[in-house]
């Protein structure tokens, strides 16, 4: 009934503007997969070994007949015997100029109605959300869900940072995908994220977000197992959605739970009905339980982590965008949006905070000793996110965001700055028929002097992300840490019991290893700065006349990157900056939606000092460039040899390289047992011989049987038809005599 | 001497139908089917003492009926035994299918 | 209704019975055909004997004529046609195991319509004792079945009679010796 009142009332200030039109947003990349699909698919029933998009890959191996005939086809850049790498084949789609031109135009469009839709918000200065409702969808008993849009000031926060950050990252992969034999498949399915995303922060209630939710996990099932053909890459897809789901079954329980309790579904409603559950009672607790079940799923938290490492088997853009800069920070942006009913939790609010806080140090830990670059910064997104969460679960909601926001910023470009080194390298491993390993970092070594674009814009990046002042990361970072310190003094958090232990210990501890992380954060980011671009070049003395720059259309996008990471922090200055610019910029905006829920967790705590707040601040910097000196004086690429020659570890840095053994572990503990399980019972046990056996063969045995009792009938024996009329007559008699 | 009547009547019925289950020549299968209408037709006299003379045009009409199926049935007897040099009820399933 | 009567009456009753049930059981269990269609026309005098005692005259005497003097005739001419007067010829009765479940069902059979036999009628439909045989005297042993059958049961009648003739053509064809078909 609120969401009707909302959105039927045309006296929300925002109506008759551009936010009238957000339906179009999510509506653009969509029309973008459909096009991108049909061209995808369009190609694929075409037949002849000159057709690019059938996924060769090692098949083509096997038909050297083809083969020939292929090389002579024009526009083609097989060469006889080597196939790029591993990943994927090297032929360029036949539509792909069509894919090029429409995958990254939706998605600008859908940024520039975003930032029309922006000023417009800016310019209208709403309290209350504007909320569009197009139908009902699900109107049982006492439940109403309608499909709804709902756009508010954290709304178009999401909003502006999935279309932006994604239209560069299109454009990225304009340059990066050229040669993929799948290319238009690949727009499709980054414009179908896009979509799943903005459907996710744009619903109005949890079932729409729901909706979002699964369609990015099944968008990064896609697109992780993009090179499907090789069965680790379909593998990791697998296991990203598999160890999704477990969360999701969260999320689930948690509506459920919202909805028998409170009997509405939207954010309006809950938000409204939230103050009147027990305050720090059972079921607001076991509701922000199951929702964070939901978010250790999709941002990968402990224990449901495992999948964002394997992911990396997927393009470089992808893990740039799907699991660096939106979708794993759908988790961040649902406790943001049930802002109301943590706030009501505290003990929930403080097991975020602590499986935060663990996780960021547990993942900064594993980054310390890995050798693959994207595994290096998977780790690091994984760290990151702890600390947004260790954010919203301390009821710093406007600090979680802002963190996710500059870190989509920086690590967006980390990732890219990545894929141009990954590109770099794989060019030169083509052109020398090398199968090194083109993401190994013992492979790398001196590429500054080879691109110099991209080594600057990583050392931003890097800059950032370990917390250097004025860099955008050192900002959000640093308020997340103070926040910390201020809700261990005075909160409800602090107030409340965990597990046992008073909150206040609890919320001191995770700020110091809120400090540790970000040490280790500064330690591992210099590492691989070091190993890729410091040093000697270890990738071969033939491969080296072959490395260079990417193409404009790959370092354009980076540079913006580079700019936004470096400007970042102005999105929300703390106070004692002020002389760079307008103060708490994102704390204005975003107080409208969190405002109250952050006040109830904050409990009237008085004003940091200024001396509390330049101690913290200076231990926060002083960390970060200690973090560094470490780095530069302690781990030095000269000792490093290629991937091929490189000894295993030993001892404790076996330990990480091998991430502490976890998926061992689950592989041991969870997914033997089920496989045996499956195999064993289920699919011999019940499948095989129940369904199988006693039920369709059973009963068609019984049916035969019975057949063949009635055949015997049919003897052709008059003395056999004679018995069965005389028994016959003996029934109904009997009927007659014993009624 | 209704109870008496049906009681015999009875009696020889059941005579007809063991000797029907059990007899595998055809003819004096046949004949126990007789039996089995002779003692019906003693019913229906019985009755017809009991209720009125239509018991007896009843069993007049079964009369001329066996008498009809005699005919008919020995006939057939006859050219099953041509055909198969047998009565015997055991080794004929033209009827089977 | 029920008078009582005389011992003579119900005397020759049960002699008459029982002779029908015994030359019935012989009849049943003898091998030879002859002597078995011998004691069933001993089971339908016995049966003609109980029909004029149930005053049914008339079908006593059509008893004896049709039945034990038509059909039993004709089952002995088919007999001495088809040659199985020789018992050593003819196969026994089926083995013993059938011989036991026919007993049962007929046990069985025997109890059920014992237990129907113990109905009731309705006083209303029954005639007066000795109805009956007074009308016999009356009217002649004719006359009782005569009038019902060419009143009410006159369509029966007639149709009767094409039954006999489809029975006669019947007969004859499946009787006739398949003669060689040369065409």
């Amino acid at each position: 009934m609120l969401l009707q009142h909302a959105a039927s009332a045309g006296s929300h200030p925002l109506s008759g503007t551009a936010a009238e039109w957000v339906w179009l947003l999510p509506l653009l990349p969509l029309l973008g997969f459909l096009v991108n699909g049909a061209l995808s698919l369009a190609s694929a029933f075409r037949f002849g070994p000159d057709d690019p998009s059938a996924d060769h890959g090692h098949a083509t191996h096997a038909h050297p007949a083809s083969h020939a005939e292929a090389q002579d086809a024009p526009g083609h850049h097989h060469e006889h015997g080597a196939h790029g790498d591993d990943h994927h084949p090297v032929a360029r789609h036949k539509f792909a100029n069509l894919a090029t031109l429409v995958g990254p135009a939706v998605l600008g469009a859908s940024f520039a109605l975003a930032l029309a839709i922006f000023f417009a918000m800016q310019g209208a200065h709403a309290d209350a959300p504007f909320v569009q409702r197009y139908f009902s969808w699900m109107p049982v008993g006492d439940l109403q869900i309608d499909v709804a849009f709902q756009l508010d000031q954290l709304s178009m926060i999401m909003v502006l940072v999935i279309t932006g950050v994604g239209t560069l990252i299109h454009l990225f992969s304009v340059g990066y995908m050229q040669d993929d034999p799948g290319y238009p498949r690949y727009f499709a399915y980054l414009n179908l994220f896009v979509f799943f995303m903005l459907l996710l922060v744009l619903g109005a209630n949890y079932p729409m977000m729901f909706i979002g939710w699964e369609g990015v996990g099944l968008c990064s099932y896609l697109l992780i197992g993009f090179w499907f053909s090789e069965k680790a890459n379909a593998d990791a897809g697998k296991k990203a959605f598999i160890v999704n789901r477990i969360g999701d079954f969260g999320f689930l329980v948690a509506m459920f739970l919202l909805f028998a309790n409170l009997g509405t579904l939207d954010y309006v409603g809950v938000a409204a009905a939230a103050p009147s559950l027990v305050f720090g009672g059972a079921l607001v607790t076991a509701i922000c339980l199951f929702l964070f079940l939901g978010c250790t799923g999709k941002s990968a938290q402990i224990p449901l982590y495992v999948w964002l490492p394997d992911a990396m088997a997927g393009p470089t853009p992808v893990s740039a965008l799907i699991h660096a800069a939106t979708m794993v920070t759908a988790g961040v942006y649902l406790i943001a949006r049930s802002a109301a009913i943590f706030a009501m939790a505290p003990a929930a609010s403080l097991t975020v905070v602590v499986v935060g806080a663990l996780t960021a140090l547990f993942a900064a830990s594993i980054g310390l000793k890995q050798w693959d670059i994207k595994k290096v910064l998977a780790y690091s997104t994984v760290s990151q996110l702890g600390f947004m969460f260790i954010a919203v679960g301390a009821g710093a909601y406007v600090a979680g965001v802002f963190h996710l926001v500059t870190h989509a910023f920086f690590k967006a470009l980390l990732f890219l700055g990545s894929g141009s080194v990954i590109y770099a390298m794989h060019r030169a491993y083509h052109a020398t028929h090398s199968h090194e390993d083109a993401q190994d970092m013992r492979n790398m070594g001196g590429l500054k002097s080879h691109m110099r674009v991209t080594w600057i814009l990583m050392w931003i990046a890097t800059l950032a992300i370990a917390g250097v002042p004025f860099f955008s990361g050192f900002f959000s970072k640093d308020e997340i840490l103070g926040f910390v310190w201020q809700r261990a003094g005075h909160s409800t958090l602090a107030d409340t019991t965990w597990l046992g232990i008073s909150g206040r210990p609890i919320l001191y501890a995770v700020y110091f290893m809120g400090l540790a992380a970000a040490l280790m954060t500064a330690v591992y980011m210099t590492r691989m700065m070091i190993y890729t671009f410091h040093g000697p070049n270890r990738t071969g003395e033939r491969e080296r006349a072959h490395l260079g720059e990417a193409p404009w259309v790959m370092t354009g996008p980076l540079v913006v990157l580079g700019m936004l990471s470096a400007l970042g922090g102005w999105l929300n200055l703390p106070s004692f900056a002020k002389f760079l610019g307008p103060a708490h910029v994102l704390d204005h905006w975003l107080e409208p939606v969190v405002g109250p829920a952050t006040a109830m967790v904050a409990r009237g705590a008085p004003e940091i000092a200024h001396s509390t707040e330049y101690m913290l601040v200076g231990a926060a910097v002083a960390i970060g460039l200690l973090g560094i000196a470490i780095a530069f004086a302690r781990l030095k690429p000269a000792p490093l040899v290629p991937k091929s020659q490189a000894l295993p570890e030993e001892g404790f840095e076996r330990v990480l390289a091998n991430k502490y053994y976890v998926d061992e572990a689950y592989d041991a503990a969870l997914v033997q047992p089920t496989v045996r399980l499956s195999r064993g019972l289920l699919w011999r046990g019940v499948d095989s011989g129940l369904i199988d056996g006693v039920a369709v063969n059973g009963s068609a045995s019984v049916a035969r049987f019975i057949g063949w009792m009635g055949s015997q009938l049919q003897s052709g024996q008059v003395g056999t038809y004679a018995w069965v009329l005389v028994i016959g007559v003996v029934a109904v008699l009997g009927a007659f005599t014993l009624r | 001497m209704l109870a008496e009547s049906l009681f015999f009547s009875a009696v020889l019925f059941t005579i007809g139908v063991v000797g029907v289950l059990t007899r595998r020549n055809a003819i004096i299968l046949f004949m126990c089917v007789e039996l089995m209408l002779n003692a019906v037709n003693l019913t229906f006299v019985a009755f017809a003492q009991a209720y009125g003379a239509a018991g007896q045009v009843f069993v007049f009409f079964v009369m001329t009926v066996a008498a009809a199926e005699a005919a008919v049935g020995l006939a057939i007897i006859i050219a099953l035994f041509r055909h198969r040099q047998t009565v015997d009820l055991t080794n004929i399933n033209l009827l089977k299918g | 209704m029920q008078e009582s009567v005389s011992l003579f009456y119900t005397f020759h009753f049960y002699l008459f019975g029982i002779i029908a049930v015994v030359s019935a059981l012989l009849f049943v269990t003898r091998k030879s055909p002859v002597a078995a269609a011998l004691w069933l026309v001993n089971t339908m005098f016995s049966l003609a004997a109980l029909y004029v005692m149930l005053d049914a005259h008339f079908i006593g005497a059509i008893q004896v004529l049709v039945y034990a003097g038509a059909i039993m005739v004709v089952f002995l001419f088919v007999i001495m046609l088809l040659n199985l007067g020789d018992p050593s010829e003819i196969a026994d009765a089926r083995g013993q195991g059938w011989k036991l479940a026919a007993g049962f069902v007929g046990l069985a059979l025997l109890a059920q319509t014992f237990a129907l036999t113990r109905a009731t009628t309705p006083p209303s439909l029954t005639l007066p004792y000795g109805a009956g045989a007074e009308r016999v005297a009356r009217e002649g042993a004719i006359a009782p079945i005569a009038e019902p059958l060419f009143r009410e049961y006159l369509l029966a009648f007639e149709v009767t009679s094409i039954l006999l003739l489809a029975a006669v053509v019947g007969a004859v064809v499946l009787g006739r010796r398949r003669t060689v078909h040369a065409r």
